[in-house]
């Protein structure tokens, strides 16, 4: 499976333009909405005013912004390498698991702060190792990547739950609910009036400008391109494609494991059985509607992020049901994977 | 980047109105904010929630309702208890119930954040251990009744002897709402049908959370059909959402004679008339009233409210707080036998937390003659010797 090959070398003269996509999905959007009997124009408002309309709800969307773009860099380098990292669902669980691990540890040892930097180097260390358990099962297993990313989801998932109602479960409790509430010293704590631990949107910012340097500025980059669109062309130049496939799965799952850790020192403060909150899977929906291109990914992250945030309006305000955000995002990538599809016949 | 300006230009676009449409409480007005656990129109504990509530937008002059339900990480992920604090009150709520013991340490957090607002939790106990701030009080039902009436009457049905009891998670509350359930099984077993308590078989799974969660829980339907399966011929729900009772009206269309008794919701019984026994339901109205009331009348305290049945008429809607809504399939043999306990509970010549009781595990409970404390039930920390669960 090359994902690059199939949509972002399209023939540079594709006549149909890019813009035909927010047009289509807002179109297919607004039917759908009619159809139904709601006004466009009262949904987008909404949405917006739950998500912009000031800097509380703002900082909302950056909590959810900062795991999301983690899990999409990660992806970037997958799909640059021609696979695709379903797995990096299970990777975010992974790495949300090792970083509770390393905070549940007999304390006194380390000061908080140096606990909760270990804990989320682990929640990277555990998502890369989780990444490179697919890549593995491709290059020596022959599993595809996509089954064995799915079945190693499934995997994260039991092991999730078998830890939340067995060795770590509250003491006297057996719930879903999730593990006990860390100490608040094990939180990356937030300024008053914001929602987002500064140090998150810190660790998606930079991760974001190292992989552009990463895939656009280095050799890495550059071997990584080779080897997911043309495997056989890269060898003839010294470039072992297995194990640069390796290495993106590696860097993928890293970033999926920080999302992770994010997700339980920043957001959740706990480890719950959904404490992937589904931005492996989003992330995917993320980058193939960025086209690959990591310059537009923090920003179509911004807007699902502003989707997922803003979508609460929708009970509060109209009595509608949030999955319309749900909705929203899919005519999205579909309308994109459309117009990249019509682009591709017509070149 | 083209297609991102385009998103940005139609996003701002709908902004820009956006300020201007955000409805602004009037003065006089008192707003509340529900967060429910489940749907709003689940027939079972949420739908309890949201009806008490629109009860009391009509009874308390000048008081408006804002909710917000299916409030769980499953069906909201990323979606945080105090996240939605923060909306609801930007929307003007001066007062939010957390319906659910699993937004515990969420609604912890945000009455934290804002010491402004007054905070209700629901089934938790921190205005009791102290663990809550000033702005934050606990309300509960003292549903232990309702679920030894359902017990009872389970016990008064079954034929084969077998009650299957279909828990959700497994706590304190869980736990002590289902031991009521065996008590007043053992009760009528044993005190009203004269057999030996040996014979009753009272089993409990535990489906791992208050309503069926996808590949995460355990599935309540194929739970009851397990239950059906191996011969417990009335099922008494502690879960949500009305399974037990959707799949025992099934099987009976297939000519079986089984039984439900659903739970939280007086209407649940709809679901599956033929097949229901009662439904012992929390009126959530009396202790709402209270707790915004004073709140309204800037008379808030930190309190922890463990409201009981009105035993006058245990399904009046303004004053009980839990009451028993007898089911159709209900035989008129049991329902004379219903109301002679239901008199020994309201009375107090019927206290079945009385010992002799021991634990599951066989460790001494109450000695012979004891009457268990309210501390000691609502933190009930074990199942009960003669239950089959753990």
């Amino acid at each position: 499976m090359k994902a690059q090959q199939s949509i972002e070398n399209q023939s540079p003269g594709s006549r149909l333009p890019l813009l035909l996509i927010p047009a289509l999905a807002l179109t297919l959007v607004c039917l759908l909405l009619l159809v139904l009997g709601l006004s466009p124009l009262t949904i987008g408002r909404a949405l917006a005013s739950g998500s912009v309309g000031n800097w509380l709800k703002f900082s909302h969307v950056l909590s959810v912004w900062s795991p999301l773009l983690l899990c999409s860099c990660g992806l970037l380098f997958t799909f640059r390498a021609g696979l695709w990292n379903i797995g990096i669902e299970g990777q975010v669980i992974l790495g949300a698991i090792c970083c509770t691990a390393v905070l549940r540890l007999p304390g006194g040892l380390l000061p908080p702060p140096a606990v909760l930097t270990l804990a989320l180097l682990a929640g990277g260390a555990g998502g890369g190792l989780w990444g490179i358990l697919a890549g593995e099962l491709r290059n020596r297993g022959g599993v595809n990547e996509i089954f064995g990313g799915l079945g190693l989801n499934f995997v994260g998932q039991g092991l999730v739950i078998w830890l939340i109602f067995g060795p770590w479960k509250r003491a006297g409790i057996a719930s879903m609910s999730g593990t006990d509430l860390l100490p608040p010293h094990f939180w990356l704590q937030s300024p008053p009036g914001w929602r987002v631990a500064p140090v998150a949107l810190a660790l998606a910012v930079l991760t974001l400008a190292a992989s552009i340097l990463l895939l656009d500025r280095t050799r890495f980059g550059l071997r990584l391109r080779a080897a997911g669109t043309s495997p056989g062309a890269a060898r003839l130049f010294g470039i072992e494609p297995d194990r640069i496939s390796l290495q993106a799965m590696f860097l993928a799952g890293l970033l999926a494991g920080l999302a992770g850790g994010l997700q339980v020192t920043a957001v959740y403060h706990r480890l719950i059985p959904a404490i992937s909150s589904g931005y492996g899977y989003l992330a995917l929906l993320v980058v193939m509607l960025a086209n690959y291109r990591p310059l537009a990914v923090p920003l179509i992250a911004l807007f699902f992020a502003c989707l997922v945030t803003g979508s609460i309006q929708l009970p509060i305000s109209l009595q509608i049901d949030s999955s319309l955000a749900g909705v929203i995002q899919g005519a999205c990538v579909l309308s994109a994977l459309l117009v990249y599809g019509l682009r591709k016949e017509k070149s | 980047m083209q297609r991102f300006l385009i998103f940005l230009f139609f996003f701002v676009l709908i902004s820009l109105p956006a300020a201007a449409a955000t409805q602004t409480p009037a003065d006089d007005e008192f707003v509340f904010g529900l967060l429910m656990v489940g749907p709003a129109n689940d027939h079972g504990w949420s739908q309890a929630h949201y009806e008490a509530g629109r009860e009391i937008e009509k009874q308390v002059p000048g008081t408006r309702m804002i909710y917000i339900d299916k409030v769980n990480p499953a069906d909201r992920p990323g979606i945080t208890v105090p996240m939605l604090a923060d909306d609801l009150i930007a929307k003007g709520a001066r007062l939010i119930i957390g319906n659910s013991d699993d937004m515990k340490d969420g609604i912890r957090e945000a009455a934290v954040m804002h010491p402004d607002v007054y905070f209700i939790h629901i089934s938790g106990d921190d205005a009791l251990t102290g663990k809550g701030s000033r702005n934050l009080s606990n309300l509960m039902g003292r549903m232990e009744y309702g679920k030894m009436m359902a017990g009872f009457v389970a016990a008064m049905t079954t034929r084969t002897g077998k009650i299957g009891y279909l828990g959700p998670l497994v706590n304190a509350e869980t736990r002590r709402l289902a031991a009521s359930a065996y008590l007043g099984a053992r009760y009528a077993w044993t005190r009203v049908l004269g057999k030996p308590a040996a014979d009753l078989h009272f089993k409990v799974t535990w489906i791992g959370f208050w309503f069926n969660i996808p590949g995460v829980t355990s599935d309540p339907t194929l739970v009851t059909r397990n239950f059906i399966d191996s011969g417990h011929d009335v099922v008494i729900s502690g879960i949500d959402t009305t399974e037990a009772l959707v799949v025992a009206g099934q099987a009976r269309k297939q000519g079986k004679q089984v039984w439900a008794v659903p739970y939280d919701f007086r209407g649940a019984c709809a679901e599956a008339p033929d097949a229901c026994l009662g439904v012992p339901w929390f009126n959530w109205f009396p202790g709402y009233r209270i707790l915004i009331t004073e709140a309204k009348a800037g008379r808030w305290r930190p309190q922890f409210l463990w409201l009981g049945p009105d035993w006058k008429d245990i399904n009046n809607p303004g004053t009980s707080a839990i009451g028993f809504i007898r089911g159709s399939a209900l035989s008129p043999e049991a329902g004379e036998a219903l109301t002679r306990f239901q008199q020994g509970l309201a009375d107090g010549s019927v206290n079945l937390f009385t010992g002799p009781l021991e634990f599951a595990d066989s460790t001494p409970f109450l000695k012979a003659g004891e009457k268990a404390t309210d501390s000691q039930i609502w933190n009930l920390p074990q199942l009960l010797q003669g239950m089959d669960g753990n």
